[in-house]
């Protein structure tokens, strides 16, 4: 049985970060036509040119703190003959630091971005999806949201906060063919890890039962059993890839 | 029967798999053809296909019954 996404559009926020990249290239590889989304243009054009197969990649640089942007990013999808079959929100970003030490405005990126330009998107790819009576809709949580982390108040609320809005959209629209899932990494080697010192990158290696980090192919191949056909039954649920690290 | 609401009655028909002949002027959407909430949502969207016209989120709350669609539909083409 192989997972076949031909004839299917997908959209990835986030698309060149290294979670991002992956699943775009997942998706593809399924046959999938995909629409990257990012904030660096270069980027974007990079990964266009490398992702390039026939003209089924399509790019579209927006910033998803920026309302107008959203707003453009969803007209110029749904524009497209038979707009959005998946839509993979992926994009993120962290603001770390401790709750004593916050600012408002590291609060208010990161709910912005994390969450409600989620809840901006899927609403305006939503239309599509139940005129369709098909759909695939993947938050990309964080271990985090469940298990909480010293220096994230901000993010971990924003990722538990989308687990709360998957499971209610989920129930909204079970009956019209469309899943909405969340898949939780834990620790990947991207940029946004990258961050951390060796020395807490050591320690929280440490601590995970396979003694080493994620890649970003470990969280696609997920992602896209989520979009495929086969995963129509399932709904509602957030999907942990964390090496063991929490078990859920 | 008007054109307008012929047009209006093939939809709901055709979206909640009802009679036509339960598609009377007075008939309720959720308590009298069994659409659920998002049903209701779903046909304001069918509406502003068919006739072209853009129906916001306030107006489709006050859309209960089929009366009610075909005299929004009348009221939003005559502007």
């Amino acid at each position: 049985m192989k997972i076949d996404l031909n004839s299917k559009r997908a959209l990835v926020t986030g698309a060149t970060g290294g979670i991002g990249e992956a699943i775009a290239k997942a998706l593809l590889e399924a046959g999938a036509e995909v629409v990257i989304s990012g904030t660096k243009v270069e980027k974007l054009e990079k990964l266009e040119a490398e992702l390039g197969s026939e003209g089924k990649v399509i790019p579209i640089p927006s910033n998803l703190g920026s309302p107008e942007d959203i707003q453009n990013l969803i007209s110029q999808t749904t524009e497209i003959d038979g707009g959005i079959d998946i839509l993979i929100n992926n994009a993120g970003i962290t603001r770390d630091g401790l709750l004593l030490r916050m600012h408002e405005d590291d609060w208010q990126n990161v709910m912005e971005i994390n969450l409600k330009a989620v809840m901006m998107l899927t609403k305006g790819m939503l239309r599509n999806m139940l005129k369709k009576r098909w759909g695939r809709i993947i938050n990309i949580t964080s271990i985090v949201g469940s298990t909480g982390n010293p220096g994230q108040s901000n993010y971990a609320a924003a990722k538990a906060g989308l687990v709360g809005f998957s499971k209610s959209l989920a129930q909204e629209v079970a009956n019209r063919g469309i899943t909405v899932n969340c898949l939780a990494p834990g620790f990947i080697e991207t940029e946004m890890t990258n961050k951390l010192s060796d020395e807490r990158k050591k320690i929280l290696v440490n601590n995970i039962p396979m003694q080493k980090m994620g890649r970003p192919e470990d969280i696609s191949f997920p992602v896209l059993f989520l979009a495929s056909e086969q995963a129509s039954y399932i709904t509602g649920q957030s999907l942990h890839v964390n090496g063991g690290l929490a078990m859920i | 029967m008007d054109e307008i609401a012929s047009r209006v009655r093939a939809i709901v028909v055709d979206h909640l798999g009802v009679d036509e002949e339960a598609v009377v002027d007075s008939a309720s959407f959720i308590q009298d053809l069994g659409a659920d909430s998002l049903d209701t949502v779903e046909l304001v969207m069918a509406f502003e296909e068919e006739f072209e016209v853009e129906i916001k989120d306030e107006d489709a709350e006050g859309i209960n019954t089929f009366e009610d669609a075909v005299n929004f539909i009348k009221k939003a083409q005559s502007e």
